[in-house]
């Protein structure tokens, strides 16, 4: 307690009137409220001086550092994180396929972080003990926020790696009709246990929607036939049959005839032809097809 | 909750409309065998469409409903068996192994017509596949 009449040194000051955390982060927000239109302009000067987001012009720079400068004072002032939150992921759905990289994103906001925070001890600069407190309001603040946006970036950007998994993952494995309730599934590659049920969901959905009552696999284009491979292979029989639907699966090399026969796998859902072109001929006769060449018109005499 | 079993020509055909107990799984059963033998049935058809889960129990169902019936001169087919349901039976290792199946009732009866058809040829000891 400062003693009444005697001159206050300003350590005594300064415990006589502790501000509460919340009346210095106002404070430090109106501050940087107040010096907006300067600290956003240094900002961008040092994110082209840095060289980081090549891929944006100077325009769009501009435009997306009013907003990430606006948002970030209010996470400070708020103390609150999810709109911060939403945002950053908003921005990252938007500079993501512009080819930003998460050393940018992170880069950029830490820039903010050291512009802000010099622009705090330029303002506090002869009242040591006031700055101290002031930064120990705004650090784990800053800390947080750079936090925030670092992994909404990040986040985003596995969500659209995951995305484009699964897009690729159709794309390899598609089912064609190539007559009237006859589908041709061609599996090239690597068959992993995710991919064995992807296919397999795939297939049951296509000859429910086709209507399929033959359904020919070629495997010719398969890496590698172990016992799982294998036993994916006769589930994918098994189901197809449940839903009404013959396979014949084509393709099988000697070796992968052999590696079969070894590992035990029950055969006899499964029929097999060489290979696809057969397989097609079979498939044909099983529906009531009969594939005949055009007759030549002979002029009549 | 008992299943409906209709009537067609030679064939019966019972549509489960939602999922059933292990009673009324029974009651199917020996609903079907006695209509089977009563009404001297060629064909049985029963339809799974609602059903969006199997157990082992109803599988066996279906398939002591088959046996008992070809045992009584019809044939069984089990249709509208759907993608999910058939990946997970195929999974858990539940077979319908012996047990004819179709996509859908259509497919069903075109396929007891096809083994009536074969049944009678035999018969006459002449195989037309014209």
């Amino acid at each position: 307690m400062a003693a009444k009449g005697k001159d206050p040194s300003p350590v005594q000051d300064a415990l006589a009137q502790p501000e509460s955390t919340a009346v210095l982060l106002r404070e430090l927000v109106a501050h940087l409220r107040q010096n907006r239109t300067q600290l956003r302009e240094e900002w961008a000067r040092r994110i082209t001086r840095a060289q980081l987001l090549t891929a944006m012009t100077e325009e769009e720079i501009f435009a997306e550092a009013t907003s990430v400068y606006d948002n970030y004072v209010e996470a400070l002032e708020t103390g609150t994180f999810e709109a911060l939150q939403a945002y950053a992921r908003n921005l990252s759905e938007r500079i993501i396929p512009r080819g930003v990289e998460t050393h940018e994103v992170v880069g950029i906001v830490l820039l903010l972080r050291d512009v802000l925070a010099r622009s705090l001890f330029g303002k506090y600069h002869e009242d040591f003990d006031k700055l101290n407190r002031i930064l120990d309001a705004y650090e784990p603040a800053a800390n947080r926020i750079a936090n925030t946006v670092a992994v909404g970036f990040v986040q985003e950007r596995e969500r659209i790696i995951r995305q484009q998994q699964e897009a690729i993952r159709e794309l390899s494995t598609p089912v064609l009709q190539v007559r009237e309730r006859l589908l041709i599934l061609p599996i090239i590659g690597v068959i992993d246990p995710q991919r064995a049920r992807q296919l397999t969901e795939q297939l049951l959905r296509a000859i429910r929607t086709n209507r399929a009552k033959v359904v020919v696999i070629d495997i010719t284009g398969v890496a590698a036939m172990d016992s799982n491979v294998a036993n994916h292979l006769v589930q994918t029989v098994e189901a197809s049959r449940l839903l009404g639907a013959t396979v014949i699966v084509t393709g099988l090399s000697p070796e992968i005839a052999q590696t079969l026969v070894t590992i035990g796998v029950d055969l006899s859902e499964m029929a097999t032809v060489g290979d696809l072109q057969g397989g097609i001929e079979e498939a044909e006769r099983l529906l009531g097809y009969k594939v005949l060449p055009l007759e030549e018109v002979t002029p009549k005499a | 909750m008992e299943v409906p079993i209709l009537k067609q020509g030679h064939y019966l055909i019972a549509s489960i409309q939602s999922a059933l107990t292990d009673a009324d799984l029974s009651q199917l059963r020996e609903a079907l065998i006695e209509r089977v033998g009563k009404f001297r049935a060629r064909g049985v058809i029963v339809d799974v469409t609602a059903l969006d889960v199997m157990d082992s129990f109803a599988v066996r169902t279906l398939r002591d409903i088959a046996h008992m019936a070809r045992l009584r001169g019809a044939e069984t087919v089990i249709v509208g068996i759907q993608p999910e349901v058939a990946f997970a039976m195929v999974q858990l290792g539940l077979t319908l192994k012996g047990v004819s199946t179709a996509l859908d009732l259509e497919e069903g009866l075109l396929f007891l017509d096809q083994q009536a058809k074969l049944r009678v040829e035999r018969g006459t000891g002449r195989i037309d596949r014209g």
